[in-house]
């Protein structure tokens, strides 16, 4: 879950770390009556969770209230790559003089923590590690202890970071680290930490992403997520019915159990020509209602032309799945798109005798039923 | 034989007072696993799934002479369980719960690389050697003993891998469900270190996914150390950077790194064959057999 720059900025304030002066906005009148307060120079930011705002023209400078309402005008309302901006942030412009990076993630490789302090920061922060590894500085940290004052130190002088704020630095990034580990954090950086003309250290931007299986012990931040949601209508249904889920773009859309089978299954539709529509896991054990709110997410998506339904029962039983197979649909009177079903493992005997077979396509394998799947698909487009 | 669990592997449960815990003991113990008692805090001294109950898992180990745990806690209690059976008298520990907090499993972490006890897990269906022992949830009509070894991020991944080369007569020496996590207990290097010691595992099945860099350095490993022939597959090659697949790490990142393509490169270079489908992988099992 990734929290809105300006719930990850209060989140870095209440701790304690120096960000600009800022206000939420929803309309033009309100950008204008923040900028007063604040005063000008102004950074007018739009709330989405894209990469590159900047160069999208999601963010803009205002010397004045004329230049705020052009700004105001120009980003709210405006669709950013794909996603509708309803609110701005407005902020003190900070007057830098240096940007830096700062950032705490975690280390998959050694399944440890890692600070990283850069003083290439106000730029894409992945293309300056692809391009000039050497301009970022590791500190792994021990989960158990956290961060020591001398270890994040350590990684500040060592990024070449100015004598004059390097202390501060240290003391911003050991503090990032601390809130990392409380929030139960998957990433959480500062690009640009801006230097200003007389010597501050601010963080310009603010980026949080919490780890979702962590949730149940942050309400707070749960809460955020609430005031957050937004996204594909489908995906927001799909966490409803709590299935994993993911929309892309083909028209062959898949149900199975297991992310590693599903996964194969969209692969499958690929290497046979087909286009995946989505990802949907049922997850394990799932009952027929389960089966059947599966059904009802893939018809309801209009690109699908054809649907493939792969169960390799361990713990989900093939008699459940075939009774949510049959449930949701015997309610039409046509079946909206063609089904293909494959069952195996636990109780698929049972559930190829409980299966309408007047209602789907059963195959064998997982190989034949993809076929299927896709040749139906084709049918329908053709 | 097999590798990690057989036959004398005597086993206790966390958690087996739960649903799922109870249900999982009595499905081991009908397989033949020797499953030998339970331990859940505050219901010592009762009786679940004909075994006894002890309120530590050091007591269980203890009273029992365990070797091994299966846990069955759930995600908020998980981490802790974890590191109560890798602080007891236990070789091996295979954590099932799904959606264990990532920083707590960091702390896990750092006390498997200060304790002798191996991990399988978490968010894994378990390990079994068929026909021995069985500890997890995984379905073990399915297996059938042979000379596979066969090591796995995903459980129903691995069935339908297993259906395959049931399908040609080709049984199994031991099956590991490593789990789909970013921060796991045994690696694929591990695992394929263990087959590799094994002599009655002719070849591996190893069936990775998109996320991290453990197929990679799988890879290095087979390249420089491994005689035992093994045959891959990589699922996710049509995920989208960015979106998590289900599993916690399975998502590719926007720097790109994790992708199915870098994963099949670098096993090809090891000169290991790696199937587009799980039939192609069962195949390709069966021409180096």
């Amino acid at each position: 879950m990734k929290l809105h720059e300006y719930q990850a900025k209060q989140v870095f304030a209440d701790a304690g770390i120096p960000t600009p002066a800022s206000q939420l906005a929803e309309s033009v009148d309100e950008v204008l009556d923040a900028a007063e307060e604040i005063g000008y120079p102004v950074a007018v930011k739009a709330q989405v969770q894209v990469g590159g705002r900047g160069k999208a023209g999601g963010i803009k400078l205002a010397e004045d209230a004329e230049e705020a309402e052009e700004a105001a005008e120009s980003i709210l309302g405006m669709d950013l790559k794909g996603i509708h901006v309803d609110r701005v942030l407005v902020e003190e412009a900070v007057d830098f003089v240096n940007e830096l990076y700062v950032g705490v993630t975690m280390d998959r490789g050694e399944g440890e923590p890692v600070a990283m302090v850069s003083t290439k920061g106000g730029v894409d922060i992945e293309e300056v590690a692809e391009e000039d590894p050497d301009a970022i500085v590791r500190e792994h940290v021990d989960p158990a202890f956290g961060m020591q004052p001398y270890e994040a130190r350590r990684a500040v002088f060592e990024a070449g970071v100015d004598r004059e704020v390097a202390i501060d630095a240290a003391s911003i990034l050991q503090t990032l680290y601390q809130l990392w580990d409380d929030r139960d954090a998957s990433e959480a950086e500062i690009n640009p930490l801006m230097v200003t003309s007389d010597g501050e250290v601010v963080a310009a931007d603010a980026v949080m992403n919490i780890d979702e299986d962590a949730l149940f012990r942050q309400p707070e931040l749960a809460e955020m997520e609430e005031e957050s949601a937004g996204g594909d209508e489908l995906e927001q249904k799909a966490d409803e019915y709590g299935f994993d889920y993911v929309r892309l773009s083909g028209n062959v859309g898949i149900i199975g159990n297991g992310a590693g089978l599903v996964m194969t299954t969209l692969d499958l539709v690929d290497h046979y020509g087909g286009e995946p529509a989505n990802f949907l896991d049922v997850g394990g054990g799932a009952k027929a209602e389960r089966i059947a709110n599966a059904l009802d997410m893939v018809f309801s998506d209009d690109n699908v032309d054809s649907v493939v339904f792969n169960i390799f029962g361990g713990i989900t039983r093939g008699d459940e799945v075939a009774k949510g197979i049959n449930e949701a649909l015997e309610q039409f009177d046509e079946i909206p798109k063609p089904v293909t079903v494959r069952l195996a493992g636990t109780n698929w005997e049972e559930g190829m005798e409980i299966l309408n077979e007047d209602l789907v396509t059963v195959e064998q394998t997982l190989e034949d039923a993809v076929q299927r799947a896709v040749e139906h698909a084709e049918e329908v487009e053709a | 034989m097999s590798v990690l669990v057989d036959d004398d592997t005597r086993v206790i449960v966390q958690g087996i007072t739960g649903g799922e815990g109870k249900f999982h003991a009595e499905q081991m113990i009908e397989y033949g696993t020797n499953v030998v008692g339970g331990a859940v805090p505050g219901r010592g001294g009762q009786e679940v799934a004909g075994v006894p109950v002890f309120d530590t898992v050091d007591e269980a180990a203890r009273e029992t002479d365990a070797d091994a745990s299966v846990i069955f806690v759930p995600p908020a209690f998980a981490g802790d369980a974890i590191m109560e059976s890798l602080d007891s008298p236990l070789d091996l520990a295979v954590a099932i719960t799904e959606g264990v907090p990532t920083q707590d499993m960091a702390r896990v972490n750092k006390r498997l690389s200060e304790v002798d006890t191996k991990l399988i897990g978490p968010n894994c269906p378990g390990i079994i050697t068929p026909g021995e022992a069985k500890l997890g949830i995984l379905p073990g009509n399915i297996f059938s003993s042979g000379n596979v070894g066969l090591v796995s991020r995903s459980g129903t991944l691995t069935y339908q891998v297993v259906d395959n080369l049931t399908d040609r007569g080709l049984g199994q020496s031991t099956a590991i469900g490593i789990g789909g996590d970013p921060i796991i207990g045994t690696t694929f290097v591990d695992a394929l270190e263990e087959f590799e010691n094994d002599p009655d595992t002719h070849a591996i099945a190893m069936c990775g996914e998109i996320g991290g860099e453990d197929e990679e350095k799988a890879a290095r490993y087979i390249a420089e150390n491994m005689d035992t022939p093994v045959v891959g597959f990589i699922a996710g090659r049509t995920a989208p950077p960015g979106k998590r697949m289900g599993h916690a790490g399975a998502i590719v990142s926007g720097s790109g790194t994790g992708t199915a393509e870098s994963k099949i490169s670098a096993l090809n270079d090891a000169g290991v064959e790696v199937g587009d489908t799980p039939e192609e992988v069962a195949e390709a099992i069966e021409d180096l057999l």
